[in-house]
């Protein structure tokens, strides 16, 4: 049974070989190509540290997906605990509410800031009418972290409630009757728990935020984010190796981010949005 | 019984956090309906904003639906047989396979955009049709569905009930056709709607893959949020919500079969 098998298995993973081949592997191997077709070779892919505008859009870009990150960790641990862990009424659709903007794309992610932090926000308003004065940030690096920080939130606590699910609450209350204080059950027992779902879903916030355009697109035509400059650099600019180089850099960022993680923490993480 | 203070200051924080998520899309939703959002609700209620969209923007919707439900189609023609081969295979093969084909979730779309340009591009007719949009999306929504089966696959025994099929005469393709592909209904299913949900919502390849004829909603989303009044690019953002928010709960009712069971088990009265 199992030598007659084996071909008509080919016959099934075959289309997709071709197909994946032919639009994503060769596509991809001729974008690194180009990357390295100036003038100075493969030289162009140093272009990111030693062009001083390029250095300043990944470290801008960095720094931004980090806090990101921290900020979207510590939320969404506070809120997935919380809700794996109590059951009360309408929590079920708590729960679908703060999944529910995962199926955004990033531009409509920008413009929910908009709603919020622009110039007819929401935030602008209050502040009027409390301070006198109208806040409006919307277009700034706070407005991008809003919404890197919106579309982050529902993974984050997503990937949370299910490694919070299979927590051993004997090792709690074990720490608990051996006398620790809540802090250091916090601290010893479920950060300790929580971590590969930590790491995997930190990882992946990283990675989105590192990549992410859309809410770029929408809000930061002023701010210089790495996927903007690419972005500028191939229309703008028409300076297509460059672009190239720059995003098969990003790429690697974002897959070796991935990567790491998910040897750290054994489980499946992928980027989406 | 009485709760702890803890509880509802959590309780305080979750309910904010999901201020933060909720309200933007509530003040949009209204924004598309009020006269004039400057004014505010009391300038009055219209569906005109909407209207005005559908006149401006109906294309946009048709040939998103369109390549949403197309791209469907190469997912479950290409992504189903290759989640059966990966699950039966645990070679080194097989991994690299998986390995490759996840890979344009993790790298950027934007890039995977320029790649597919940069290779693609000079072919006229193909770049300037919807087929160039599509290659994008189903690249992007393959691993999707492949995971969506594969998480299945591994939760029953298929490999028992093949032997089964097998000892009584059935051949390959029956087996395939006859046991597999019932069983792992429930996967397809939840892999077809994250596939068409995430399609009709992907931007960043789109962005860069459409042309002048060839938008699609979100591009068109971004097109009036860039040159038209607030109300008409709140208008569309409900145009779009309504478009996806069936999707979205079909999702939580059908989606993470094997979620399901553990939820049963475990007696977690979640109302799904």
């Amino acid at each position: 049974m199992k030598r007659r098998e084996y071909p008509n298995l080919v016959i099934l993973i075959l289309p997709i070989l071709i197909a994946f081949s032919a639009f994503f592997l060769l596509p991809m191997a001729r974008l690194v190509a180009i990357g390295g077709s100036g003038p100075r070779g493969l030289g162009a892919y140093l272009d990111i540290v030693t062009v001083p505008r390029n250095l300043e859009s990944l470290i801008a870009t960095f720094l931004l997906s980090v806090f990101v990150t921290a900020a979207a960790l510590a939320v969404s641990t506070v809120s997935g605990l919380f809700l794996e862990r109590n059951r009360f009424p309408g929590r079920g659709f708590l729960i679908s509410l703060l999944t529910f903007p995962l199926a955004f794309p990033g531009v409509v992610i920008g413009f929910m800031v908009i709603m919020l932090a622009g110039r007819q926000g929401l935030i602008g308003e209050a502040a009027k009418l409390l301070t006198g004065s109208k806040i409006v940030f919307a277009y700034s690096m706070s407005g991008l972290f809003m919404g890197y920080l919106y579309f982050s939130i529902p993974r984050v606590i997503l990937t949370i409630m299910a490694a919070a699910e299979k927590m051993d609450p004997a090792l709690e209350e074990a720490a608990r009757s051996l006398g620790a204080p809540q802090w250091r059950v916090i601290v010893d027992v479920i950060l300790p728990a929580l971590r590969p779902g930590l790491i995997a879903s930190g990882a992946i916030c990283f990675a989105t935020s590192m990549g992410a355009f859309g809410t770029a697109f929408t809000l930061a035509t002023n701010i210089d984010v790495l996927p903007m400059t690419i972005y500028t650099e191939f229309t703008l600019n028409a300076n297509i190796a460059g672009a190239a180089s720059l995003s098969i850099i990003l790429g690697l960022i974002t897959w070796l981010a991935l990567y790491v993680a998910r040897s750290l923490a054994g489980s499946t993480a992928a980027a989406a949005g | 019984m009485k709760r702890p203070w803890l509880f509802y200051s959590q309780l305080a924080f979750t309910l904010s956090v999901c201020a933060f998520l909720i309200v933007p899309v509530i003040m949009s939703m209204l924004a598309g309906v009020t006269e004039n959002f400057f004014i505010g609700i009391k300038s009055g209620v219209t569906l005109r904003w909407v209207f005005e969209v559908f006149d401006l923007y109906s294309e946009t919707i048709y040939l998103s639906l369109l390549i949403a439900v197309v791209c469907l189609l190469c997912t479950l023609m290409l992504g189903v047989p290759t989640a059966y081969v990966l699950a039966k295979k645990s070679g080194r093969a097989a991994r690299v396979i998986e390995e490759f084909l996840v890979l344009p979730v993790a790298v950027p779309g934007l890039a995977i955009a320029l790649a597919l340009i940069v290779s693609y591009g000079g072919f006229r007719d193909f770049r300037t049709s919807w087929a160039f949009i599509l290659v994008g999306h189903v690249l992007y929504t393959m691993p999707f569905m492949v995971r969506a089966v594969l998480a299945v696959l591994s939760s029953i025994d298929f490999k028992t009930l093949e032997e089964g099929a097998a000892s009584l005469g059935a051949g390959f393709w029956t087996r395939f056709f006859g046991i597999i592909l019932p069983n792992i209904r429930s996967g397809i299913l939840a892999g077809a709607l994250m596939v068409v949900t995430l399609s009709i919502g992907e931007f960043n390849l789109t962005w860069m893959l459409h042309t002048p004829l060839t938008k699609t909603l979100p591009v068109g989303l971004a097109d009036s949020y860039a040159s038209m009044r607030l109300e008409i690019g709140s208008a569309y953002t409900l145009v779009f919500l309504v478009m996806i928010v069936p999707l979205l709960v079909a999702l939580q009712i059908f989606g993470a079969p094997t979620k399901h069971v553990a939820k049963i088990e475990d007696g977690g009265g979640k109302v799904q």
